[in-house]
């Protein structure tokens, strides 16, 4: 294999040849860096940076200036360079209460959601992939059809079905099935329909797409050996959808985590979750280096229990 | 007397035998299209029996419903006496073996196999002993440990035949159990078939698209077309006397030949053709009226040829020249015109090596075809 180098000086030796033949030549012999370079670099500027950038608030100190924190590198005079990394609101965070209740309160409600789309979503997903090639195609657009609309209106058209004096309310008093309306906004109740509403989808369309692939003839094959359809479901056909219920439950959970909107507009301020501190840290206290190690939190328990996961399978694959 | 033992290796002929599947006016269809077309079968006890025709006929679609995969549309079937129509597939006494084969890539190659012992719960000890077994009838013991996905075809399609057998069904079934197999290898392989199936007793229902194959495996073919039966019979039947014209080009090559009965005797018939103009002499003819239009069929191995005439009129013989020669080795294929534009086709062995580069016949070289008047069939339709 040529180095760019090479590719250069043999280039340079022709002096006939212009300089977009030798950009061609270069990005003929270096194609596959070039294909990789793209999302790579996409990644570098959108991910990494802003990750350093708020890893860098997260160990600063408030002052009242703008931006409202303390740089981390400091030229004091003739030359001398102090850097300040500060650890107290990592501490801050563990020591107070609010923030590790916060933290489970969200887990807690990420993961009950998780569960309850896929208890939800893997029936529905079964249904599409089993049905026919036309009605196959409606039902998934039925699916996608509600991304049509914008996602807040249509958190608010839930608390306007919700509310107490709400669509559903009215039609059960209306039908003398309850006197007084239920309470079902501004709960946990609420934050789950409002989560489970809007996550679904992420969690049918992966479990579709696997089932889309799953060889129906087994399901056949284990019912000749003697399975009921029960017994067939839980040794051949959950067995082989775990990806896609590994993928349709992360798409699920690490957004449910971090969600904002949902429990700030259906839960009211009676649902804690890590966002809504987040957001209040950053706007209403302007306390951006609290708000910056709340993310970065977030952010490590998210990725941590993902990359064990990777690991794990990477392990297994390799063992096989 | 009627002797059992007789009728040991043909029990369809055995007047007091009850078959073992009984197909009766089964029909299949899917919207207005019929898959099957009322077919009745009967199949006994230890018959390796194979359904034959060619793709989308319907073979499967029976094959499916014997499983249980479909139901008939009509009709019904019994299996050891017991009526099939409201049974689920899985408390069949049969199983399958799927072209596809259908092995669950999860499940390591034991795993695959202790499934169907594992759904009756058989004892743990039991099932890994008849796995054990099993897998060492068909030389996979070694491979116990490894997933589908870490195995050839041949080895793949022998742990597809381990897991429907291990369950010791009263019937097999196979969907072109050797399909996917490349030729040496499923030669090879349908002999450890006939091997296998004559050591355990076990009735075979085998699809297939391959008339060698039929004709290799079965005790009896049923020839299929279009959702319906043409022909049902042992090899030799199905190729000596083919019933159409369908089944005798369906399996293997003849000759075919326009006319018209010109004497219906005792025990010949005489059937005058005018392409080539000669006069077919069968001597095991059903009785036909004198006039109708039949067509007579030849296989290729069945004609002798010769540089010389050997019998007087046209009588079985017609005169010819040769068109094409293929050698093929051990035998020979000529097509010899007959007449303006009738093409024969002739198979012959090489019985003598060719003198100073000259074969015995050669291209564009008069000869006379003749052949016995018990070779050729007549058929109706
Ligand atoms: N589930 C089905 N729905 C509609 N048509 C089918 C179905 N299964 C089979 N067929 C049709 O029935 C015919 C026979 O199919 P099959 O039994 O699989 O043929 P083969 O003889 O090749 O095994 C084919 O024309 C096929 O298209
Ligand atoms: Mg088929």
């Amino acid at each position: 294999m040529s180095t760019p180098g090479e590719t250069l000086a043999t280039a340079d030796a022709d002096p006939k040849s212009s300089l977009l033949q030798r950009l061609t030549r270069l990005a003929q012999d270096h194609w596959r860096t070039l294909v990789l370079f793209v999302p790579f670099a996409w990644l570098l500027i959108f991910f990494l940076a802003p990750f350093f950038i708020v890893l860098k608030i997260s160990m600063a100190e408030t002052t009242v200036a703008s931006p409202p924190f303390t740089p981390m590198i400091q030229w004091v005079d003739e030359g001398i360079m102090h850097i300040r990394v500060v650890v107290d609101n990592f501490a801050y965070l563990w020591e107070d209460d609010l923030y590790v209740d916060t933290y489970l309160n969200s887990l807690k409600i990420s993961v009950t959601s998780t569960i309850l789309c896929l208890l939800l979503g893997y029936p529905i997903a079964y249904a599409i992939a089993r049905s026919s090639h036309t009605t196959k195609h409606i039902l998934l657009m039925l699916i996608i059809l509600p991304f049509w609309t914008s996602f807040l209106l249509r958190v608010y058209a839930w608390m306007g079905l919700l509310a107490d004096q709400g669509t559903i309310n009215d039609l059960l008093i209306a039908l003398g099935l309850i006197d007084e309306p239920i309470r079902m906004l501004y709960n946990t109740f609420a934050v789950y329909v409002g989560i489970v509403y809007t996550y679904v989808p992420f969690m049918i369309l992966p479990l579709y797409a696997n089932m889309e692939k799953l060889d129906w003839e087994l399901l056949e094959a284990a019912a000749d050996l003697g399975a009921k359809p029960t017994t067939t479901f839980f040794t051949v056909t959950l067995p082989m959808t775990v990806p896609g219920i590994v993928a349709g439950s992360l798409l699920v959970f690490i957004p449910a985590t971090g969600e904002y909107v949902i429990p700030d507009l259906l839960g009211g301020g009676n649902v804690l979750m890590i966002g809504r501190v987040l957001y209040n840290e950053f706007n209403a206290n302007v306390d951006w280096p609290v708000a910056s190690a709340v993310a970065i939190a977030l952010l490590l328990l998210l990725v941590l229990p993902m990359m064990l996961y990777q690991h794990i399978q990477a392990k297994e694959a390799q063992g096989s | 007397m009627v002797n059992a033992a007789e009728y040991e290796d043909r029990p369809w002929l055995d007047p007091e035998a009850e078959p073992f599947i009984k197909v009766q006016s089964v029909s299949k269809q899917f919207g207005d299209f019929t898959a099957v077309d009322s077919v009745d079968l009967e199949i006994y006890k230890g018959e390796l029996f194979c359904l034959l025709g060619g793709s989308g006929c319907g073979k499967s679609t029976l094959l499916r419903m014997l499983a249980g995969f479909e139901t008939p549309s009509s009709g019904s079937i019994l299996i050891d006496g017991v009526n099939m129509n409201d049974v689920p597939p899985y408390e069949r006494p049969v199983n399958m073996m799927f072209q596809s084969y259908a092995l669950f890539p999860h499940m390591s190659v034991e795993k695959n196999v202790g499934y169907g012992l594992r759904r009756d719960g058989v004892a743990v000890s039991e099932i890994e002993q008849r796995v054990q077994e099993m897998l060492a009838m068909v030389e996979l013991s070694q491979f116990a440990k490894r997933k589908p996905h870490q195995l050839s075809g041949g080895q793949k399609q022998r742990v597809a035949l381990a897991r429907a057998l291990v369950k010791q069904p009263k019937v097999l079934l196979l969907d072109e159990p050797l399909g996917a197999l490349d030729k040496r290898l499923r030669e090879q392989t349908q002999y450890e078939l006939m091997n296998i199936q004559e050591q355990l007793g076990v009735t075979f229902v085998v699809v297939t698209h391959d008339q060698e194959e039929a004709m290799t495996l079965s005790t009896r073919i049923a020839v299929m077309d279009t959702g319906r039966f043409q022909q049902i019979g042992t090899p030799t039947e199905i190729y000596e006397f083919p019933n159409s014209r369908l089944v005798a080009n369906f399996i293997g090559n003849a000759n075919m030949f326009e006319g018209r009965v010109v004497e219906n005797g005792q025990d010949h018939v005489i059937v005058e053709s005018r392409h080539p103009e000669c006069n077919f002499y069968v001597d095991h003819g059903m009785s036909i009226a004198e006039g109708s239009k039949v067509w007579v069929a030849l296989r290729p191995e069945k004609v002798m040829i010769s540089k010389q005439q050997t019998a007087d009129g046209n009588t079985n013989t017609v005169k010819g020249m040769v068109h094409d020669i293929g050698y093929l080795g051990g035998t020979s294929t000529y097509r010899v015109k007959v007449g303006d534009e009738h093409l024969v086709e002739i198979t012959s062995p090489n019985q003598l090596r060719p003198k100073d580069g000259n074969p015995p016949i050669d291209w564009d070289e008069e000869v006379y075809l003749s052949w016995e008047p018990s070779s050729s069939v007549v058929l109706v339709k």
